[in-house]
């Protein structure tokens, strides 16, 4: 007990910096995927290939070649970023990659027939996708979009190897330190993780059973 | 039977060709209606009939040919053809109501977006519609909640919301149980005595022979007749035609 009392500070530190960067990455994911789900479902055929090769990219790449491309290589074209912002990007640029196929999914589990019908009443493509398609789209990816989260939550850890005194970072800290609790120091960076993790699979499964719809 | 109107077109197909693949699904289509006219269009599955109604309002895109609306040409993509199609109601044979929203939300949904009224003034005449049709009574529960009939009178005030200047329904009964086919056929009746333009693609011999002005018989993606309801059930000129009219009359 006495070694969390002593360690309190470091610990909640690193734990709020791993859920402002998750919570930060999170958003520009969401966003960003949905943009990019919006575009690869376009009939405009230009934005169709950009998001393609967007995903393509992100997903096939490693998230930490991801890190060492933002954080030292945009440096390399003036265009350089703090470690805790580099982090936020990488994990968030990359994690946008599968947000956008799972909301893909979702949208192609619409019935066709919603959209010929807002189509029909004279929306524009823009306005059916916004009205109709993805808010049906999204009640089907809540279940893919919490595991996506949950996967990214647990990526940010490679932020420890970029300088962000994160929980894993504090893993790597304490356990130099405390070299004969390293279990109590294991104990304090998995409930890290898991507080927000566990808290998150029990906000999904809620909301899953909220937004679930009549057909 | 009502009186031939005003002989005014209002929509116009001509040499209209469409392919699916090697398919050729629409052959040399000529078809003119005429303002408050009611087409019933009327053919075996697999004759072209709901491509035919289905490319009124470009849903279907055509191959060759030119389609008119008010004598307007089809705009090809975007925000000219969304207007157009706001002006063409359709009715489709499954509803497609949006399922995420109230019937209510339904019926408002494109006059607010569309033709921007405001949330009050599409909510009052959205009311008025659904009391027209049969259902105001449902209009705060989702469309799962509903039968198919009533499920079907919302799409139509949905379309008639719009203020549509010709309205398309696609087989808008052939989804629902016997029993509910009689209330959707009597709002389509009424709105056919008001002098709607209508493009009906049915099965129901009952309302072709008791709203329609003229019946279109397809088959092979070809128009084989056009003529009044009376001449084309007791005489029709094709033998396709009367192979047809033989099997599903005589039931």
């Amino acid at each position: 007990m006495q070694f969390f009392i002593d360690n309190f500070p470091l610990l909640r530190d690193a734990f709020l910096t791993t859920l402002s960067m998750s919570l930060l990455a999170g958003l520009l994911a969401l966003v960003l995927g949905t943009v990019l789900a919006a575009f690869r479902v376009s009939p405009i055929t230009p934005l169709r290939g950009l998001s393609t090769f967007y995903v393509e990219t992100f997903r096939n790449t490693p998230l930490t070649v991801v890190f060492f491309f933002i954080i030292f290589g945009l440096p390399q074209i003036d265009f350089a970023v703090g470690f805790f912002t580099g982090s936020v990007l990488a994990v968030g640029l990359y994690t946008a990659a599968f947000v956008c196929e799972a909301v893909r999914s979702g949208i192609n589990a619409v019935n066709p027939g919603q959209a010929e019908a807002s189509r029909a009443i004279g929306l524009t493509f823009g306005q059916s996708l916004r009205e109709v398609v993805l808010p049906q789209a999204f009640r089907t990816v809540v279940p893919p979009l919490g595991n996506v989260w949950i996967a990214m939550v647990k990526n940010t850890s490679i932020a420890a190897g970029f300088a962000v005194s994160e929980l894993t970072a504090s893993l790597q800290r304490l356990s130099n330190a405390n070299a004969g609790e390293l279990l109590l120091v294991l104990l304090a960076v998995v409930i890290g993780y898991m507080l927000i993790t566990l808290t998150s699979a029990y906000g999904i499964s809620r909301m899953e059973r909220r937004v679930a719809i009549l057909r | 039977m009502t009186e031939r109107p005003t002989g005014e077109p209002l929509v116009r197909l001509s040499g209209v060709n469409k392919w699916f693949g090697d398919l050729h699904v629409l052959q040399d289509i000529d078809l003119t209606i005429d303002r408050g006219e009611v087409v019933v269009v009327i053919g075996p599955s697999g004759s072209g009939k709901s491509t035919l109604c289905r490319t009124i309002n470009r849903l279907e895109s055509i191959g060759s040919g030119e389609i008119t609306i008010d004598g307007v040409r089809l705009p090809e993509e975007g925000k000219e053809l969304a207007r157009l199609r706001s002006d063409v109601g359709m009715v489709f044979q499954s509803f497609n109501l949006f399922a995420h929203k109230t019937v209510l939300d339904n019926v408002t949904l494109g006059p607010i977006k569309v033709r921007k009224q405001s949330k009050a003034d599409a909510e009052k005449r959205a009311r008025e519609l659904l009391d027209r049709v049969g259902v105001s009574a449902q209009a705060d529960k989702v469309p799962a909640q509903l039968s198919g009939g009533q499920q079907q009178r919302v799409a139509i005030a949905r379309a008639l919301a719009m203020d549509p200047k010709v309205m398309l329904f696609d087989e808008p009964t052939s989804a629902l149980d016997p029993e509910m086919i009689n209330e959707v056929l009597e709002v389509m009746v009424g709105l056919a005595q008001e002098g709607m333009t209508m493009i009906v693609v049915t099965h129901e011999m009952g309302f072709a022979r008791r709203a329609a002005n003229r019946v279109v018989f397809m088959d092979g993606g070809r128009i084989l007749e056009s003529a009044d309801p009376e001449t084309f059930f007791t005489d029709p000129s094709s033998d396709r035609a009367k192979d047809f009219l033989s099997k599903i009359l005589n039931h």
